[in-house]
């Protein structure tokens, strides 16, 4: 029996001796210290502490690099360049860099760590990203899964956006979840609606952030938002405009309208909304009135899983997107341009039909969410 | 020089060449196949290797003699060794990120790996079953290191040389690496009379 204490005291002792080791050297040798950070050749210098990612560092100064999976090195799409002091590419972040961009002193913001003075340039938009505390202002299950959410703005700053780009929202930590997390949403209201924004939140199986959306967050809860990011939207043109999305992937299509009917677009436009069955169409309301008021636009609303008692009562169209675009929009596509907005599987098929309609890979644009 | 300084050099040139901890005892087998693919790679690993072997060695000696044999827990090495392998690893990680960059950058990434690396678990456990004074230990975990990196350049140059060979289909990859390291294993066989430690 006493042996077994020995053991058992002895093991402990030795794994605690380690553990604290490791905690006295993760608190003396992790502090860097202050560090410079210049921004754009001089635009913007600012001391730091070092020993956070760079993305970290950025964002507590005030800057918001765009990034879709918040710091985790699986989207790529926080790339700065790093003029000086980065060091070396590390292995977390060389799937994501091409030949190029490695010439070119890319790096991912969110892997690389603040050691010493950095030196870093950014795009001139990216100061234009800001944020705001936002309080939920209104919250209304739009179909089975999908979540409307409208969240006020918080001081005076309003927010200037292009119909069609995207905010990051911060999740606080709640239930089992310890971390707080930021995940990409588009904003589905009109851009001249500078105080608000309001979003539409699809409920991913075991997802953080949706399903404290879904399940938690309730009116007058506050939290984080940083925005405007991406380069999904109308391009100035004049030619004809298909849009095609499912599911929560209609809420940029919704501002990129609302914007629309702002300008009073004459534009020919069509926007095919898939969904499987019936009860997962929403705001079929608010495309009426769209229709009405931009007379050159058509609403294609398309079931893929047509049930008994939808037969009856549907009278839209039925089938994949993919399979109606030739019959009506058919030759005109050669010279229309695109508008794709959902989960990757959908907007990949659309791409490849719309490609093999005759419509130029530069003219399709897209939001694809992963 | 003093008797044990004497036999730690013995037992130094011994883990390199005679007692190739690769190739005669045949562990750490998983790290030495499957980074040997490139030589920059086999370099880098085997230099933390030889650091890891060399400065856990000592400790474990230390662990074993002056805690586990008095308490008469001998019986738990292997879970204290490897503890303190991993506990040490990951410690002078954190000292290498901040002071050395570089080398951490160079290193880095195969430290972790080495913490499960079964030869470096075995010099800790020969040195006990061998009854190594602490200088022997040190010497034999500094040149059973050596050793590994001895061993996996060289294995690294050979697949280098033969990839454009023609390797029978099924002996491609892991097949023809395992031959190899055979032919090589029959080749240290030739320092054998040169020096011999039990």
């Amino acid at each position: 029996m006493i042996r077994i204490i020995i053991a058992a005291s002895a093991v402990s002792a030795i794994g605690g001796t380690l553990a604290l080791l490791l905690e006295l050297a993760g608190k003396y040798f992790g502090e860097y210290g202050e560090v410079t950070l210049d921004i754009n050749d001089g635009t913007k210098r600012t001391d730091v502490t070092g020993g956070s990612s760079l993305l970290g560092t950025l964002r507590d100064t005030g800057i918001f690099v765009p990034s879709a999976c918040g710091g985790r090195g699986s989207c790529g799409a926080c790339k700065v360049r790093v003029l000086e002091g980065g060091g070396p590419v590390l292995p977390t972040e060389a799937p994501f860099l091409n030949r190029e961009e490695r010439k070119n002193l890319v790096r991912l913001s969110c892997q690389l760590k603040v050691r010493n003075d950095i030196s870093i340039s950014i795009p001139e938009e990216i100061f234009n990203i800001k944020a705001w505390r936002a309080r939920l202002a209104g919250k209304k299950l739009l179909a089975p899964d999908q979540m409307g959410l409208r969240w006020e703005l918080l001081g005076n700053e309003p927010i200037h956006f292009r119909a069609g780009q995207y905010i990051q929202l911060l999740a606080p930590k709640y239930g089992k979840v310890k971390e707080s997390v930021f995940r990409a949403y588009s904003i589905a209201s009109c851009p001249t609606d500078s105080s608000a924004v309001d979003l539409i939140i699809q409920r991913v199986p075991g997802g953080i952030v949706s399903t404290w959306v879904h399940d938690y967050l309730e009116i007058g809860d506050e939290t984080e938002i940083s925005g405007p990011y991406g380069d999904f939207y109308v391009r100035d043109t004049d030619r004809e405009i298909i849009m095609i999305a499912a599911g929560s992937g209609i809420a940029p299509i919704i501002s990129m309208l609302y914007a629309m009917v702002n300008r009073q677009c004459n534009r020919k436009a069509m926007f095919f909304f898939s969904a499987r069955t019936r009860e997962e169409l929403f705001h079929l309301d608010l495309m009426k009135e769209f229709e009405k008021k931009l007379p050159n636009f058509t609403f294609v609303p398309t079931l893929t899983r047509v049930s008994s008692e939808d037969s009856e009562a549907w009278k839209g169209k039925t089938g994949r997107v993919t399979a109606l675009l030739p019959e009506m929009v058919g030759e005109r596509m050669k010279d229309a341009e695109a508008y794709l907005c959902g989960g990757s599987g959908l907007v990949e098929a659309a791409a490849d039909a719309l490609i093999s309609m005759g419509m130029p890979a530069e003219r399709i644009h897209y939001d694809k969410f992963e | 020089m003093n008797g044990s300084t004497g036999s730690a050099l013995v037992i130094f040139f011994a883990a390199v060449f005679t007692n190739n901890i690769v190739l005669t005892n045949f562990l750490g087998m998983c790290s030495f196949l499957s980074v040997s693919r490139a030589v920059k790679s086999s370099i880098g690993l085997g230099w933390a290797v030889v650091f890891v072997m060399t400065t856990t060695s000592g400790i474990n000696w230390l662990v074993y003699h002056h805690i586990l044999v008095p308490l008469d827990l001998v019986f738990l090495r292997f879970a204290v060794f490897i503890v303190v392998i991993a506990g040490f690893v990951q410690f002078v990680e954190i000292i290498m990120e901040r002071f050395t960059p570089a080398l951490y950058f160079a290193l880095g990434i195969f430290l972790p790996l080495i913490t499960v690396n079964c030869a470096v678990l075995g010099v800790a456990l020969f040195m006990v079953i061998r009854d190594y004074s602490f200088l022997e230990s040190v010497g034999y975990g500094l040149g059973g290191g050596l050793g590994f990196l001895v061993a996996i350049t060289i294995l690294a140059a050979l697949r280098w040389r033969i990839r454009k060979s023609k390797v029978i289909p099924a002996l491609q990859g892991a097949g023809i690496s395992v031959i190899l390291a055979g032919i090589m294993a029959l080749g240290f066989v030739a320092f054998s009379g040169m020096i011999s430690i039990n």
